[in-house]
């Protein structure tokens, strides 16, 4: 894009003279400068199929003398222009110096109502009931291009009403008008082409190839790219109006790609997550598995109180006994990748404190070259930068373990991470005095003496930085359970308790004043306003360091990715 | 008067004693001029055909040598000659008579046309029900083989072009140039978006293409024999060569004529050569070449200069010429010249919904207007002749073929709005009066007496 932005031709759209990128997709183009081209069929990420029809727009060139390559002029002296008999559909043309259109005229908006009214003859117009309305293309442009009225009268066409496509995938083929994006899109990006139409004409029916079925990994795409409510997600299927949700952008923590979302809430409940478009790091797709995040916010396992040494306790009598039993002994901490780059800042000035070695931990597991990594934390790159981290950590606890067997550790920090998990037994464990700060029960809080609840990343905003060294924001979606306090929050109450000063709740522009300061990478980053499709950081330090990442849609490694060592966990 | 029928394509069509194997061909002078060709320059051959002035006879008339011209020669992908054989055009039936009963004819056209554009590999695609067709053709290819006549180092010109016959899946889209190639690819067969999918340049298989149809293929044959400027003049200008005129419906004697273009005039066909109409009955519309193209009425006159002759004209239905240009004066076109005629016992409405079901069940529903404007035509229209109708469905009907036309991916959707926006202005008076009638309980006939 870079080289096209900066070759710009005029178009004139409705008698507007406009700048915009030469080659462009018109409808793309439009869309850049404020004019809406109504479209179905047309995916900016997927090949173009121009089936809809929708996207018709009178176009023309100026006119030149066949002969002679003059312009030719009318009577003012102005060139003529050179109308196509017929209208043209905007999605398979591309924008060029003089190009005219008329996307308001007699013609083209006749064009419009006839689309629409086809489109809708054999679609069901039962909107009450359908899970698409609110966010259905087809209404939208009905009321902004139709007529308003039906003239049908014919009995319409009946399809299968609820095919299971997939695990994941419900499909109501009336509904469909035959776009074929999901086609495209399992054909091309996701090259897994299950999908395809059967019969012909009017009846034409979404289904996929016998003995195949949608069940890859990124089939809940094909729900996002339908415009109309014919695909569904089974998951979220008839469980909200989707005008009664807030969408709220996040990121997802499946891995270190860092793939853009928003989560779509009702009265601090999540009912769905959602790509959120960033041509730098996702397009517009997101895995499966990273939409099933949220149920983690409800899950049975979920530590909603404080307590210690087994009993409830209030936050006060928590953090007394984390400055009681941090000063037993040596301490140790154990990081996380799933922490934001704030609270890695914090643990870090937590670490200044009351010093103590730094354990971290991040998990190893299979990536699938596209929008999960191999590195299954959202949050490594934080570590290094802020400089709880000097170098890349192991991918065991073998260190702590060693400390723990020659007991040299009284005390350990544990930051959501299971221990036990990590393979440290916990008899061994129970030889120090945990201190948990985490939002799911596992093993390891089953030992800890002190259970510090922590929100999950829905419940709390921050920012990771990916695999890209890119820092992105995420926000916070739902209020989460009563009580509970950010884990920065919880980190400052714990340095005031052991410091005795007093305590002030940092928030995150305070915290990345302080970073700006201290960190040369985060230098002059105010967090309002890292914008939202992410801020590339400076990675030259670290360039140098074997991430386990392999390539992705938008990743390149660096270095070489350390060798595919089996899974640490 | 006869019909003067000059008999080039068709001169051994339906001769005495004349068969489809390659002796019989050789006998009558055949393979000659291929043998000819392929000592020639290719790009002459190229001119000849463009100096010719032929017209595509695969029904929408677009000049050979143009198409040959936009030939993208330089993309050093390979370039393929597609012959479409999928003659499903209802009405249309001269290409299977070619494919019977002189093979060879083709196989020698497709030969010198992919020797003159440079093609390595060629195809038939024939029509799914044409099975003896398709083997013949695989017969006849085989006996061409053997001769030399296709495959490596054609007649040791260094040439080697191969042939294949593939049979499609009997979809009448798949006649449709772009929806043929995806047929021929093994996909789906639905038409392309043009642009940017133009076959002379991203045809099959994403090389350059050229898709002809059988008939345009066999006057290569004869262009390259005669020359292209002699071959220019036979025929009107803008117009060269003969027509097929290949006769259906309601005439005493249904049959094919090969004539010179603009010879004769529909009427003389009409009654010198089929006989007139049956007995009793008197002609009442004709779709003059192939379903898709606008009906003419008994009762219309055009008027006007003809272009050709700079003379006025004023021309009854029977007085049209049978040229490609003066078709074109009369708001339809020449087209395959596969004439249905219909006399006074046709029901318009019965026809007409007969019409609107074969585009509705060949539409390939890949884009809107044809896909469920063509289905709701059918729909309609049924209705009309279960008697259901409202007076205020002739303007509907009418007002979805006009959606429906110049918005569609392909040629489709004119085919499928074409006979109904011609039919319905023209019949206007019939369908109201037989609505009405219909609505009161009457039964109705065009013609006022019961069909047979």
């Amino acid at each position: 894009m870079a080289d096209s932005e900066t070759n710009l031709v005029t178009i004139n759209i409705d008698g507007n003279e406009h700048s915009v990128p030469n080659g462009m997709n018109l409808v793309d183009a439009c869309e850049s400068v404020g004019v809406e081209i109504p479209h179905y069929c047309y995916h900016p990420k997927l090949s173009v199929a121009g089936n809809c029809r929708m996207c018709l727009v009178e176009m023309g060139m100026p006119m030149r003398d066949r002969a002679t390559g003059e312009p030719v002029l009318d009577d003012d002296g102005v060139q003529k222009i050179g109308w196509m008999p017929k209208p043209a559909i905007a999605c398979a043309s591309k924008t060029m110096p003089g190009l005219h259109l008329k996307t308001k005229s007699d013609l083209t908006k006749e064009c419009r109502e006839g689309v629409m009214e086809f489109l809708l003859v054999n679609h069901p117009l039962d909107c009450p009931i359908c899970d698409q309305a609110g966010e259905c293309r087809l209404q939208e442009f009905a009321t902004d291009y139709g007529r308003g009225f039906s003239r049908y009268v014919e009995e319409k066409n009946v399809k299968p009403k609820r095919t299971k496509l997939g695990p994941r995938v419900t499909l109501d083929d009336e509904r469909c008008i035959l776009c074929s994006r999901c086609v495209r899109f399992c054909d091309e990006i996701d090259e897994n082409p299950v999908l395809g139409f059967t019969e012909r004409g009017s009846y034409n029916t979404l289904t996929c190839f016998p003995g195949t079925q949608l069940d890859s990994n990124y089939s809940l795409n094909t729900v996002d790219l339908c415009p109309v409510g014919a695909l569904t997600s089974t998951d979220f299927r008839f469980k909200m109006r989707v005008w009664f949700l807030k969408p709220t952008p996040s990121i997802c923590t499946e891995s270190s790609a860092g793939v853009n979302t928003e989560v779509w809430s009702r009265e601090g409940v999540i009912y769905r997550i959602t790509p959120r478009r960033n041509d730098l790091v996702n397009d517009t797709w997101m895995a499966d598995t990273g939409r099933a995040l949220y149920h983690q916010v409800e899950a049975e396992n979920r530590m909603k109180s404080f307590r210690v040494d087994g009993n409830r306790a209030s936050i006060g009598e928590a953090t007394q006994r984390v400055r009681e039993l941090m000063s037993v002994g040596p301490v140790a901490y154990v990081g996380s990748g799933q922490m934001s780059v704030e609270e890695q800042w914090m643990l870090r000035k937590l670490a200044e404190v009351e010093p103590g070695a730094v354990h971290f931990v991040y998990h190893q597991g299979e990536g699938d070259d596209r929008l999960i990594s191999k590195d299954k934390t959202p949050n490594l790159r934080g570590g290094l930068l802020t400089g709880l981290l000097k170098t890349l950590p192991e991918t065991h606890l073998h260190a702590l373990r060693d400390q723990l067997e020659k007991g040299e550790v009284k005390t350990i920090v544990c930051f959501g991470e299971d221990l036990v998990k990590a393979g440290i037994g916990p008899d061994l464990l129970k030889k120090a005095n945990i201190i948990y700060l985490g939002s799911h029960r596992n093993d390891t809080t089953d030992i800890a003496r002190v259970l510090i609840p922590t929100l999950t990343v829905f419940e709390r905003s921050g920012s990771f930085v990916n695999q890209q060294f890119r820092l992105q924001k995420f926000a916070q979606c739902v209020p989460g359970p009563a009580g509970l306090l950010p884990t920065t929050a919880l980190l400052a109450r714990i340095i005031s308790e052991i410091k005795g000063d007093a305590y002030t709740a940092p928030s995150n522009p305070m915290l990345w004043r302080e970073m700006g300061l201290a960190i040369e990478q985060f230098a002059g980053v105010e967090f309002a306003k890292i914008p939202a499709t992410g801020l590339e950081l400076d990675s030259s330090a670290f360039a140098q360091l074997p991430f386990v990442e392999e390539k992705g849609w938008h990743y390149e490694p660096a270095a070489e990715p350390a060798g595919a060592e089996s899974s640490a966990h | 008067m006869a019909i003067t029928q000059r008999r080039m394509i068709y001169k051994h069509v339906d001769e005495e004693g004349y068969s489809n194997d390659i002796e019989c061909y050789i006998k009558n002078g055949g393979y000659e001029i291929l043998k000819k060709a392929v000592q020639a320059k290719p790009e002459d051959l190229r001119q000849e055909v463009l100096d010719s002035g032929l017209r595509g006879r695969g029904g929408a008339g677009f000049p050979t040598g143009m198409k040959w011209k936009f030939l993208d020669f330089k993309s050093g992908k390979p370039i393929y000659l597609v012959c479409n054989a999928d003659e499903s055009e209802p009405g249309t039936y001269k290409d299977r008579q070619l494919i019977y009963q002189d093979p060879h004819q083709l196989i020698e056209g497709m030969m010198i046309s992919a020797f003159a554009i440079g093609a390595k590999q060629a195809f038939i695609y024939i029509r799914g029900e044409f099975i003896n067709g398709a083997r013949i053709l695989e017969k006849a290819i085989e006996e061409a083989r053997a001769k030399n006549f296709l495959g490596d180092d054609i007649l040791g010109s260094g040439y080697s072009c191969d042939l294949v016959v593939h049979r499609g899946g009997g979809a009448y889209i798949c006649g449709e140039e772009t929806g043929l190639i995806e047929s021929l690819e093994g996909k789906r067969g639905y038409p392309r978006i043009k642009p940017p999918y133009f076959p002379a340049a991203l045809g099959l298989y994403m090389c350059p293409t050229i898709v002809n149809n059988v008939e345009t293929l066999c006057w290569v044959r004869h262009i390259i024999e005669l020359g292209g400027k002699k071959f220019a003049e036979i025929g009107v200008k803008g117009d060269s060569g003969t027509h097929i005129i290949g006769v259906s419906g309601l005439v005493q004697k249904p049959g094919y004529f090969e004539i010179e273009a603009g010879a004769h005039t529909l009427g003389e066909i009409l009654y010198d050569g089929c006989g007139g109409p049956l007995p009793g009955r008197k002609f009442k519309a004709v779709i003059p070449g192939g379903l898709s193209m606008k009906i003419l009425k008994w009762g219309e006159r055009w008027k006007g200069k003809h272009p050709n002759s700079g003379e006025d004209y004023d021309w009854g239905v029977e007085d049209i010429p049978l040229d490609s240009v003066s078709m074109g004066l009369c708001g339809t076109a020449l087209s395959t010249g596969g004439a249905m005629i219909m006399d006074d016992s046709t029901d318009m409405l019965e026809a007409m919904a007969n019409i609107n079901a074969f585009y509705a069940h060949e539409s390939c529903g890949q884009c809107t207007p044809c896909r469920e404007g063509s289905l709701w035509m059918h729909k309609l229209s049924k209705r009309m002749t279960d008697g259901k109708a409202r007076e205020e469905d002739v303007p509907l009907l009418l007002d979805i073929a006009d959606q429906i036309a110049g918005r569609t991916i392909c040629a489709h959707g004119e085919a499928a709005a074409w006979p109904v926006q011609s039919a319905v202005p023209k019949f206007k008076d019939e369908y109201l009066d037989k609505i009405k009638k219909q609505a009161n309980g009457e039964r109705y006939n065009a013609a006022g007496f019961p069909l047979i």
